[in-house]
């Protein structure tokens, strides 16, 4: 049984290097150009349509928040708000860190730079960190957005639900950036140039939740931070709840998409909130296809893919077991079958690279 | 150096771009809305993920792999994670002909 080292500056890092792993060419189904220009087509009015309806939703259920506060009656509508908060503003951030949610390049970086903050993810850092992830998914020591390690750390796993981990490791980051400078495992992914930007970028953050916290001292109330910051805990589950699925127990340490990440079929209101993520296999062989285009792809392309898991309770029913599983044993992870019409997987390629 | 043949006006649609490579270098040829030629380096400068399958909007390419966006007329770099220009070279049609000056 292999012992994994996620550090980026770690032995399983200079593996992935050395072994060739790092550069490797992944895997992509055969698409003609004409269909995949189509499916990549830019437009505004889709992302500007749920993008009315995100904030206007928002504005609507905090403002009933405020208004029952501080009565129990209250509560709904803050969960409502916060699971926007929370969970939508990560589809938000991820959908524009790709440039693929509208055709007008301000619209993107102007939402990217919201959702950014509501998930106190500083937008300079996570812009590289996600596009190292997408070069080298689930590549151990390279990936730095590996969200199930192994073995599974479950008491992360299930706190997270309510963003406990992930609020306790960006505050300090966040100090750490705004007051120190750039963090040395930062530093193998974002380029020297835009260090002074992650900089700058945590001084804001820092300044806007000190301002919160100051005026929620003043008034002697949480009520500012019920609309700013504290939605990122009593908001994360459903962003917890779908980013599990992506990647979890499914194969780290190859080059195919179709082995390490896993497409859901998901109601319309997680799919809203999720904007559509939920296709994530065609998202990681195909990160040129705008949200809106994932179902059409989807289509296009499920002959080469194993099938879609048909619901999130179907998937984490699947997912949870081999989670449990790889407590004890490092390795194990889930293989999914394949359609007699796709193209197999590259086993030996693979074989290979495991015994480097 | 001498003009090289690289394709037909024919072979790139309007908004599009196909690979040539040529004495073991790779280049992207551009199509533009205006019917007008452009070639760049083929690599994207960031990860070096080739730009052929990349997306032309306009007069920019987005390389497939992160979304790197270039101007292909000039080669600037417009949005990460590139940060590095991508080279350009002059391009001419002569007789159908697309001719790039490498």
């Amino acid at each position: 049984m292999t012992k994994r080292d996620y550090s980026l500056l770690g032995d399983d890092a200079r593996r992935a290097v050395d072994s060739g792993l790092a550069a490797a060419e992944w895997y992509h189904t055969d698409v003609p150009r004409k269909t995949m220009k189509a499916l990549m087509t830019r437009s505004d009015q889709p992302a500007i349509r749920d993008t009315i309806i995100l904030f206007g939703a928002m504005i609507a259920l905090a403002g009933i928040g405020i208004a029952l506060w501080p009565s129990w009656w209250s509560a709904p509508f803050w969960l409502a708000y916060g699971t926007l908060y929370g969970s939508a503003m990560d589809s938000r951030w991820h959908e524009c860190s790709h440039g693929t949610a509208f055709k007008t390049r301000w619209m993107n970086d102007a939402l990217y730079q919201i959702a950014s903050f509501c998930m106190m993810r500083n937008a300079t850092t996570w812009r590289w960190s996600h596009a190292r992830h997408h070069s080298e998914t689930y590549i151990v020591g390279r990936d730095p957005e590996i969200a199930v390690m192994r073995p599974p750390a479950f008491i992360k796993l299930v706190l997270n639900f309510v963003g406990v981990f992930d609020v306790a490791a960006a505050l300090p980051r966040m100090v750490y950036n705004a007051f120190v400078g750039v963090h040395p495992e930062e530093k193998t992914f974002i380029p020297e140039t835009e260090w002074p930007k992650v900089v700058r970028t945590a001084r804001i953050y820092v300044a806007i939740y000190a301002a919160t916290i100051g005026l929620a001292a003043w008034l002697g109330s949480l009520l500012p931070l019920m609309v700013i910051g504290l939605p990122r805990l009593y908001g994360a589950w459903h962003h917890v709840m779908t980013g599990l699925l992506q990647h979890g127990g499914l194969a780290d340490n190859v080059v195919d998409h179709r082995l390490n990440s896993r497409t859901v079929i998901m109601n319309p209101i997680s799919r809203f909130i999720y904007w559509n993520m939920n296709y994530h296999v065609e998202h990681h062989m195909f990160p040129m296809v705008p949200y809106h285009a994932l179902p059409q792809l989807h289509e296009t392309i499920k002959h080469d893919l194993p099938a879609a898991n048909r619901s999130i309770a179907e998937a984490f029913a699947e997912m949870w077991p081999a989670l449990v599983r790889q407590l004890r044993y490092e390795d194990f992870f889930i293989k999914r079958v394949l359609p007699d019409t796709a193209k197999p997987y590259r086993e030996d390629f693979h074989a290979a690279l495991a015994a480097e | 150096m001498p003009w090289i043949d690289a394709c037909a006006t024919d072979d790139i649609e309007t908004e599009d771009l196909i690979r040539f490579d040529h004495a073991g270098r790779t280049f992207a040829i551009y199509r533009s809305p205006e019917d007008t030629f452009f070639c760049t380096d083929g690599l994207c400068t960031h990860e070096h993920v080739h730009l052929e399958d990349g997306l032309v909007q306009d007069f920019e390419i987005e390389c497939p792999k992160h979304n790197a966006t270039f101007d292909y007329r000039t080669g600037e770099a417009l949005r990460a994670p590139a940060c590095v220009n991508l080279k350009t070279y002059k391009t001419r049609v002569e007789n159908g002909r697309v001719q790039i000056d490498i």
